[in-house]
């Protein structure tokens, strides 16, 4: 799916990369936790869809291939993020719609979930979260 | 043993504790040195998500320490050494789900846990050693293509 066709339907806007609207994105993975976007997405080219707006979160895209960097619940991010973003040649969007509506609007127009990691339920031991 | 290969490419970064503005800034730049050598995607990938949770973790947790980008002929290597303060229990603290993260670590999304894990499935060879009071060094290898032919 191209950037634009995502901003159209989401009422989204070009936070910097306005120029790459053209991008395809061929699937998608939404995630506040960037620990399990680095555990658990197995392909490039993903859109992420997050409302962490930190600087960190355009390099953990990078690091990854990422198409583009979706921001969600009306959030802008920091200049220090924007600046990255456009140095890495990343697009960040914005849309005012929360996560849980976002990816079913995108979901339904098409946009499938990124190959990633099977995790069992339980698989992340939540009791051995502390000493 | 195998006698070493040939050492193509070397790069040593100092990574700063704490330093949040720059956490992830020596991944990136590993990702790009690896692309500008002509790696493949799936190499590429690999090592820098090894690279990115290395960083993190010695930025969230250590005193400081460095990080060495090795490429030889048939395998890129990234060594992390750190100076302190050492992991007690390497094998719980490498269970998914364990974690000792601050709670301004677990704002940022990280702290989750899954750090030593996810290097050590993105790596072919992986090895940590910790002393408690005086640091932790971890190898990380990604073998480029089949080494046993």
């Amino acid at each position: 799916m191209r950037l634009a066709d995502i901003a159209k339907i989401l009422d989204a806007q070009f936070v910097t990369g306005a120029d790459q609207a053209e991008r395809e994105v061929g699937r998608a993975f939404a995630a506040d936790l960037l620990s399990d976007v680095l555990a658990m997405v197995q392909e490039e080219g993903v859109l992420l869809i997050t409302g962490m707006t930190t600087p960190q979160v355009v390099r953990v895209a990078e690091v990854m291939n990422m198409g583009a960097v979706l921001f969600v619940r009306g959030k802008l991010p920091p200049q220090a993020t924007v600046e990255y973003a456009t140095g890495a040649s990343i697009p960040l969007l914005a849309t005012p719609q929360d996560m849980y509506e976002t990816c079913g609007t995108l979901y339904k127009a098409g946009l499938l979930p990124a190959k990633r990691k099977g995790f069992s339920l339980g698989n992340a031991l939540p009791h051995a979260r502390h000493p | 043993m195998p006698s070493p290969t040939r050492v193509i490419h070397k790069r040593i970064y100092e990574v700063v504790p704490r330093d949040l503005e720059r956490a992830g800034t020596v991944s990136t730049e590993v990702r790009r040195e690896l692309l500008a050598l002509g790696m493949s995607p799936d190499i590429v990938r690999r090592a820098s998500i090894i690279c990115f949770e290395g960083e993190m973790n010695m930025v969230l947790y250590s005193a400081g320490g460095r990080i060495i980008l090795l490429v030889r002929d048939d395998r890129v290597e990234l060594l992390f050494s750190d100076r302190g303060p050492g992991i007690a229990d390497i094998d719980l603290a490498s269970q998914p789900g364990y974690s000792t993260a601050p709670d301004w670590a677990r704002e940022l999304g990280f702290g989750a846990g899954l750090g030593i894990s996810n290097m050590e499935q993105n790596s072919d060879l992986f090895k940590i050693r910790s002393r408690v009071g005086e640091g932790t060094v971890v190898r990380a290898t990604v073998l480029l293509g089949i080494p046993f032919f």
